[in-house]
């Protein structure tokens, strides 16, 4: 047992923080740490920078323009990232749909999208839940017919986040309505700017505007947009959801969010004292301190793990249910921090808000970012859904 | 023991219940109706004034989805106006159109903790999040003539005009619906209410905190309703998702902590005019149990409720929004927390 990282790791981590310092926009990173909106430029220039240093697709084989890194390399990056509150990486491209074109695209797609998700040319949207599949996704109804060399795709997705940026969505679609409902689905690649797709923005709570509907009417896609083969799509849906939950449990998140809460109760100040000195809140901030170093060392026994080839399996489910429980008591904590300032609201969503709110402990969004971490627990397969995954494994027996 | 309500108050209750289902104007038709008198006893021109009455009329303003700052334009003016020997006729006709400014940046939750200052009439200082000042004709204003910023002597109450010489004004919009300002005023001329005003401030306070966890109460059994609509009609994997147990148990918590906060909110009704230390024993219980409850439920109400939860169109985040926000408000759960332990030693 060695609870070390390997020299190398650790010059790699210090290589990462010079990048970030002299990289990172101040600005940018600001606006991160203060939970403000992030604008498709704010991604782009970001995405560009770590292009230009290879470490745009950390996880991609060398051959496609990835890092290749292994598992303990990649959490550094993320953590590291994190800790700077560097923009994260919009992972619809880069972690979902590139390594489904390099494990199940043909040469062709691969040699078309794959630079492009890389270069920024396309941006990428997901294409899964619709109003009545979300928990239940193999339900989805979104309906494609071949009509010579095209499918004629009908139907409503929804929760596109960052759909109003994309101009390409990868999709599911129900190609065989006869089949078992798992068997009948596809995996299309849907141009967005073609006759029949509009995007409907949604605003959530916090008042921002990230998540859409996306509507299909009579939408014509090539049949050399199909990846895989015609009805197999919900097998690599599942090899995609395996990617999406790598850095799954946000330690990196975590840590920047820990260190702002505590930053914001150093300003804060109840009878004259800072509010960090007062016992119930200093109690506060120190439970979930402890639960997180526990589910960091539970994140790193995982990766060391992957690290040495085994695939995480039902640990991704763990690591999910805990690490988004975790982020949510933090953002709990920041908002319960600033008290009565915690009322300050502006949102994205009405045209010409008052955005100059008053933030007398430089906290920024924290009741925004609050009510938004709230998705953390629900999307990506609900806690509820994981929870499922872990109990169906352990009592795979009963009889 | 009598837990029943009196026919006047189910009268009250239906006719409020109505008004705020339909109306397109809350405010005014409440106004109408003559419910603001229900705040206030007969000795200063209303009809009600009990804890029980506040928090009768606050529930069905949190059941209802509509935001009316009740607590800050009627129910707290009025009081610190009584206490100061004014007629509240205005405020009760619902014409008047108040604001208070107390909290201030270092305060936090501290009911005493007052930094601005009053030279003469003149007063200087910061107030922060004064909810409704913008819409206010005239705000009344804590400050501090004498003694350390933490004294409960010392603090008096002035009537300041909105457009006093040296006031300023800026102004935002409030998470739970509203707006609110931070007031800067520098040498700013009011007019004396009271210039000890502590105690009067304590239980305009008091009855603000019932009012505010009464609405919260409302809001929470709204947004429990919704959740068991909700788990009855939604369906998943072919079967409404109410069918789950997990999901069935998660409501039976849910419904048994908003019969928690029912009794924590009839409890501090009826001790809302006991003596300060009875009083403040018994609001703080209620604010805490409130603050626990009020969280909980508003987060396995989005969390079973889905993305559809988390939506501005949908109404369900409004109300958990005012229930999350409400522990900002009049002192938090650890605030109260600390002050019963302090109380009961």
């Amino acid at each position: 047992m060695d609870l070390t990282f390997a020299e190398e790791d650790e010059a790699f981590r210090a290589e990462l923080r010079d990048f970030l310092a002299e990289a990172l926009p101040r600005e940018l990173a600001e606006k991160v740490r203060l939970s403000q909106p992030l604008k498709k430029a704010d991604y782009d220039g970001w995405h560009a920078k770590l292009n230009a240093r290879g470490w745009l697709a950390p996880n991609w084989p060398k051959r496609f323009g990835g890092a290749e890194w292994g598992a303990v390399r990649r959490y550094i990056f993320e953590e590291e990232c994190a800790m700077a509150n560097a923009p994260r990486i919009v992972p619809f491209g880069l972690s979902m749909l590139g390594p489904v074109l390099q494990k199940f695209g043909s040469e062709a797609q691969q040699a078309h999208w794959l630079p492009r998700v890389l270069s920024g040319e396309d941006w990428w949207a997901q294409g899964y839940s619709e109003p009545g599949a979300g928990s239940d996704l193999a339900a989805l109804r979104t309906r494609a017919v071949r009509d010579g060399d095209h499918y004629i795709v009908n139907g409503q997705k929804t929760w596109t986040t960052l759909g109003q940026y994309a101009n390409m969505m990868f999709c599911l679609v129900r190609t065989d309505p006869d089949a078992k409902k798992q068997e009948g689905i596809s995996f299309l690649l849907i141009d967005m700017t073609a006759p029949g797709v509009e995007v409907r923005p949604i605003t959530l709570i916090d008042g921002s505007v990230e998540v859409n509907e996306v509507w299909l009417t009579d939408v014509r896609v090539p049949v050399e947009n199909l990846v895989g083969e015609e009805n197999k799509g919900w097998t690599y849906a599942k090899y995609l959801l395996t990617h999406e939950r790598t850095n799954i449990a946000g330690v990196g998140f975590s840590r920047a969010g820990l260190d702002a809460v505590k930053r914001i109760a150093q300003r804060v100040q109840m009878r004259g004292r800072p509010l960090i000195e007062n016992s119930h809140f200093a109690a506060r901030v120190a439970q979930v301190e402890i639960d997180l170093m526990a589910m960091a060392t539970t994140n790193l026994r995982i990766v060391s793990k992957a690290a040495a080839g085994q695939a995480p399996g039902l640990e991704s489910s763990l690591l999910k249910i805990k690490g988004t429980q975790i982020r949510q008591e933090i953002t709990d904590l920041a908002r319960r921090a600033v008290g009565p300032h915690a009322m300050p609201f502006a949102s994205e969503a009405i045209e010409g808000t008052n955005m100059t709110l008053p933030d007398p402990f430089d906290a920024g969004n924290v009741t925004g970012a609050y009510f938004n971490n709230r998705k953390l627990s629900i999307f990506g397969g609900s806690n509820e859904i994981q929870r499922e995954i872990f109990a169906k494994h352990m009592m795979r027996d009963a009889t | 023991m009598n837990f029943d309500l009196t026919d006047e108050q189910r009268m009250l209750q239906d006719t409020l219940r109505k008004a705020l289902a339909t109306a397109s104007d809350p405010w005014a038709a409440l106004a109408e109706l003559g419910v603001i008198g229900a705040l206030f006893d007969e000795e200063t021109g209303g009809f009600g004034g009990t804890g029980f009455d506040i928090a009768l009329v606050f529930e069905e303003l949190g059941r209802a989805d509509v935001f009316l700052s009740m607590i800050d334009r009627a129910l707290v003016p009025g009081l610190l106006l009584t206490a100061a020997g004014h007629d509240i006729a205005d405020v009760i006709a619902g014409t008047e159109k108040l604001a208070w400014a107390h909290g201030e940046l270092g305060a936090r939750y501290d009911l005493d903790w007052v930094e601005t200052r009053a030279v003469g009439d003149a007063i200087s200082g910061q107030k922060t999040v004064v909810v409704g000042a913008e819409d206010a004709d005239s705000i009344l204003v804590t400050a501090r003539h004498a003694g350390a910023a933490n004294d409960q002597a010392g603090i008096g109450l002035w009537r300041v005009a909105s457009d006093a010489a040296g006031l300023s004004l800026h102004g935002y919009d409030i998470a739970q619906g509203g707006r609110a300002a931070e007031l800067t005023l520098e040498n700013t001329p009011g007019e004396p209410l009271s210039p000890e005003a502590f105690d009067a401030l304590s239980l305009a306070v008091a009855a603000a905190t019932l009012a505010q966890m009464a609405e919260t109460l409302g809001a929470m059994e709204t947004v429990a309703a919704m959740t068991q609509d909700y788990l009855k009609t939604r369906k998943q994997f072919g079967r409404p998702i109410g069918s789950f147990q997990v999901l069935a148990h998660r409501l039976a918590d849910m419904m048994l902590e908003v019969e928690q906060a029912r009794s924590a909110v009839n409890l501090a009704a009826g001790h809302l005019h006991d003596a300060p230390v009875q009083r403040d024993l018994h609001i703080s219980a209620a604010k805490n149990l409130i603050g626990r409850a009020g969280r909980m439920i508003a987060e396995e109400a989005i969390q079973m409720h889905g993305g559809i939860g988390m939506t501005e169109e949908y109404a369900l985040g409004r109300f958990a929004k005012r229930i999350i926000m409400a522990d900002h408000r009049f002192g938090d759960t650890d605030h109260h927390l600390e002050r019963f332990i302090a109380l009961r030693a």
